[in-house]
């Protein structure tokens, strides 16, 4: 169970990110990676390039 | 529309069905028979109403043809390898080596600029392909299923009998795997290196 003051790691920040592409996740879990974003550079491009992962599958698929 | 005309079209996405067959069957012969089969099908069926895409069509039909492929595999007393099962590739790397103890990467991701312009290069698909083709055979069957075939996860769990998260675990590491390998060949190395 999750308390408010765990906060993510990158580590779990990429797990969730992924699953995140592949099922709902708790809001509580989404407002701790928004916060993590906000001060992780790494993360943020890590997001934006799962994101990229995915647009470029669909083009693929064209 | 002649009849030639249409088989003319089907020849022409042959290539990409038969890409796609053999980045989830890992078998040349078999990836084969079910392209065939796949063309054959299309051929006969009235199906097609013009309204989806040619590419878009075949691809239903060709993904219909490899879950029956798999599960005949699956069936065989003597299974190859590569069916056998995710054991394997669940104990494998788990990409726990790229954090450090708090967690945090080690070496992050690097600045890919605006990596949409690479959707325009048909270098980069060539790139992409072969980094697919580095997966484990279940995890691209499953990253196959989920990102090409759109299949959603309790289809997928039920086609590979696993359990939602495993496909979760699975699906991660073949998101790390591709992100890790385009980054390595195509955008941290300024434009083609593998092709």
């Amino acid at each position: 169970m999750h308390n408010l003051t765990h906060f993510l790691s990158c580590r779990e920040v990429t797990r969730l990110v992924s699953q995140m592409q592949d099922t709902p996740v708790p809001l509580l879990q989404r407002i701790k990676l928004r916060l993590h974003l906000a001060l992780c550079d790494g993360c943020t491009r890590f997001e934006r390039q799962m994101r990229f992962l995915r647009a470029a599958m669909r083009t693929y698929r064209e | 529309m002649p009849a030639t005309d249409i088989s003319g079209q089907l020849a022409q996405h042959r290539g990409y069905l038969l890409r796609v067959a053999r980045l989830q069957l890992r078998d040349e012969a078999l990836a084969e028979d079910v392209v065939q089969e796949t063309l054959t099908a299309a051929l006969a069926g009235s199906g097609f109403s013009g309204k989806s895409r040619l590419k878009t069509w075949l691809t239903g039909i060709l993904k219909h043809k490899i879950v029956d492929a798999i599960r005949r595999k699956q069936r065989e007393p003597a299974a190859v390898a590569s069916f056998g099962g995710l054991d394997a590739e669940l104990d494998v790397e788990d990409f726990d080596a790229l954090f450090n103890s708090k967690g945090e990467w080690d070496a992050p991701p690097a600045d890919w600029g605006d990596p949409e312009e690479a959707l325009n290069r048909r270098e980069f698909f060539d790139v992409m392909d072969l980094c697919l083709e580095r997966l484990p055979p279940n995890t691209a069957r499953a990253f196959m299923m989920r990102e090409v075939m759109e299949l959603d996860c309790d289809e997928i769990c039920a086609e590979l009998s696993i359990t939602a998260n495993n496909l979760w675990v699975i699906l991660y590491r073949a998101r790390m795997a591709l992100r890790q390998c385009l980054e390595q060949n195509w955008f941290a190395a300024g434009g083609a290196r593998l092709a």
